[in-house]
């Protein structure tokens, strides 16, 4: 795609009107940003260059549930073809409606990454990404079909039978978690089969971070490329950034998203090459625009030139987050929803602890650890057992995933005067 | 009725040490003990000579513990002897939640700790039969 050639003043200048649209189309048309600019005293005049873009405030994912269901709408909703949500703290999502132009937009941008990692118009690719209000399985989706590529919409389950359709369709490229390919290929091998003879070319994963012992992993047991992608339903879904098949940092689609990394604790702009937290602006959103979202990620953007030949900067790996979001099998987790559940029954105390049992360098499974109190205990296993059950079952509803409960004397966890350590690894 | 003291063990080590020391400091003398465990935790049940007092001592150390009440009875040391009353206890619908022995010096008749849902049924029950209830005095000392 020669968008991702530009040279540096085709960057400069596309980012300059990009931003510029977003930035008139944000106070025209969104009455949530029309009183951002208002309280900030600005208008859409002042901002004339990308420098001067650090003078509009953040958004946060605060704004964005906030703005619950359609707060952040900048089209009347008969515009809206498509609603995708993500889970938010406390049960609300953050709700995202795409224009036909933004499908379009996302689409296009999602055939870039694909291309960027080697996929082309002959591939056969399966999707095993939950389909839903989740963006990742339509994201891929409506990119690989730009792109060209046959697409296999499984969506996520059923792994034996995912494996034999694959075999009989000679599907050669796989969508999915990290940890789902190595399910998978854990799975192929009980079932008798060698994965490495499935023919699969490309993984192309996202959804979740995935080390490099993790990806070194699925190379070796499926004898296929991995690439990474990277993107965020706040601003668009899949498809802001992907690896090439240098596998060195994932490419930014620069002239659809902008990026900015700055210091979470001052929201100071960082120079590229210095770590920090991610701020995405698409310029170019129609339905649910967005103006400088605080990804909450933390990373780098590297300054050197990709040896693809690729002008778009790169991103490195997330290497954490600045909030304390957690991600296990694609589910955003966040500590207060633990607290909120754990609120409702007297049986245990506030305290608790969050373990994220890792394998392989990502999470397999998290457990809770959990203080009884006095009144939780008593001397018998089924009325323990049951209170076991009754907490596991209201935290599967709220988190969307069954943690493991462990029921732990009291005091037992560590207390300390500052920010408690929830999470821990193991 | 006999007081049982249950304590709450997370299974880690060092756990069951806690409690033992507590007891011991306190001049408590632990009479007959049994643990159940899951992979997580433990039920540590035991029967001591000073029940009131070793409740205060464990919750003092922070060690989780309650009061049960549990039936303690005679049975036969011989072959058959506890299925006779565990037959009781079937014929008369009472669910038995657990039960274990009490070590005692050797005699004729070995004595049995038991926990039921429905207690003083259980005490009926076990009357009828002729099967020995042991109170607290003889339970609680030598």
């Amino acid at each position: 795609m020669q968008n991702d050639f530009f040279s540096t003043d085709e960057f400069s200048a596309r980012q300059k009107s990009g931003l510029q649209q977003a930035i008139n189309h944000a106070f025209n048309n969104s009455p949530f940003y029309r009183r951002v600019f208002e309280q900030a005293g600005l208008e859409p005049a002042d901002i004339k260059n990308p420098a001067d873009f650090s003078r509009v405030p953040f958004t946060t994912k605060n704004d964005l549930r906030e703005a619950y269901p359609y707060g952040m709408a900048a089209v009347p909703l008969d515009k809206i073809l498509r609603i995708h949500a993500s889970s938010g703290t406390t049960g609300k999502p953050i709700v995202a409606g795409y224009t036909r132009s933004d499908l379009d937009t996302w689409a296009i941008g999602v055939a870039r990454i694909c291309e960027m990692a080697g996929v082309s118009a002959k591939d056969i690719a399966q999707i095993s990404f939950g389909y839903g209000l989740f963006t990742g399985g339509f994201g891929l989706h409506y990119g690989l079909e730009q792109l060209g590529a046959t697409v296999v919409p499984f969506s996520s389950g059923n792994t034996e039978r995912q494996l034999t359709l694959m075999q009989d369709f000679k599907t050669n490229v796989l969508v999915s978690t990290p940890s789902f390919a190595i399910y998978m290929a854990e799975t192929a091998r009980e079932l008798g089969y060698n994965p490495r003879e499935f023919g699969l070319r490309i993984g192309l994963f996202g959804g979740e971070p995935c080390s490099d012992a993790l990806r070194k992993d699925i190379e070796a047991q499926w004898g296929l490329k991995a690439t990474v992608n990277y993107g965020l339903t706040e601003v668009v879904g899949p498809g802001i950034s992907g690896e090439c098949l240098e596998t060195a940092g994932m490419h930014i689609l620069e002239d659809l998203y902008y990026p900015e990394v700055i210091d979470p604790d001052t929201g100071e702009l960082l120079p590229d090459g210095e770590k920090g937290e991610l701020v995405l602006t698409p310029m170019f959103k129609e339905g649910f625009p967005v103006l400088r979202y605080r990804t909450g990620d933390i990373t780098r953007l590297i300054p050197e030139k990709c040896a693809c030949g690729r002008t778009t900067r790169r991103m490195d790996y997330i290497t954490g987050r600045s909030d304390d979001m957690i991600i296990i099998k694609g589910v955003n987790i966040f500590p207060s929803q633990v607290e909120e559940v754990l609120a409702g029954f007297k049986e245990v105390s506030p305290h608790y602890r969050l373990v994220l049992k890792k394998e392989k360098g990502f999470i397999k499974d998290l457990e809770i650890q959990i203080e009884l109190t006095e009144e939780g205990f008593t001397d018998s296993y089924k009325e323990l057992e049951a209170l076991d059950g009754r907490i596991r079952q209201r935290l599967r509803s709220t988190l969307s995933l069954a943690p493991k409960v462990k029921l732990m004397e009291p005091k037992s966890l560590e207390r300390t005067t500052g920010k408690a350590k929830r999470i821990v690894e193991d | 009725m006999i007081k049982q003291i249950s304590v709450f063990l997370e299974n880690k080590s060092g756990r069951l040490i806690r409690v033992a020391q507590a007891l011991g400091e306190n001049d408590i003398n632990i009479r007959g003990l049994s643990i159940a465990d899951t992979s997580d935790f433990g039920i540590l049940r035991m029967i001591v000579d000073q029940p009131d007092k070793a409740i205060e001592v464990l919750k003092g150390s922070g060690i989780m513990a309650t009061v049960t009440e549990v039936i303690a009875m005679e049975v036969p040391d011989t072959p058959g002897g506890l299925a006779e009353v565990l037959t009781y206890m079937e014929e008369a619908g009472i669910n038995i939640e657990y039960l274990y022995s009490f070590i005692e010096k050797p005699t004729t008749h070995a004595i049995i700790m038991m926990r039921v849902e429905r207690i003083n049924d259980a005490l009926e029950v076990l009357k009828k039969n002729n099967v020995p209830i042991v109170g607290g005095d003889r339970i609680y000392s030598f």
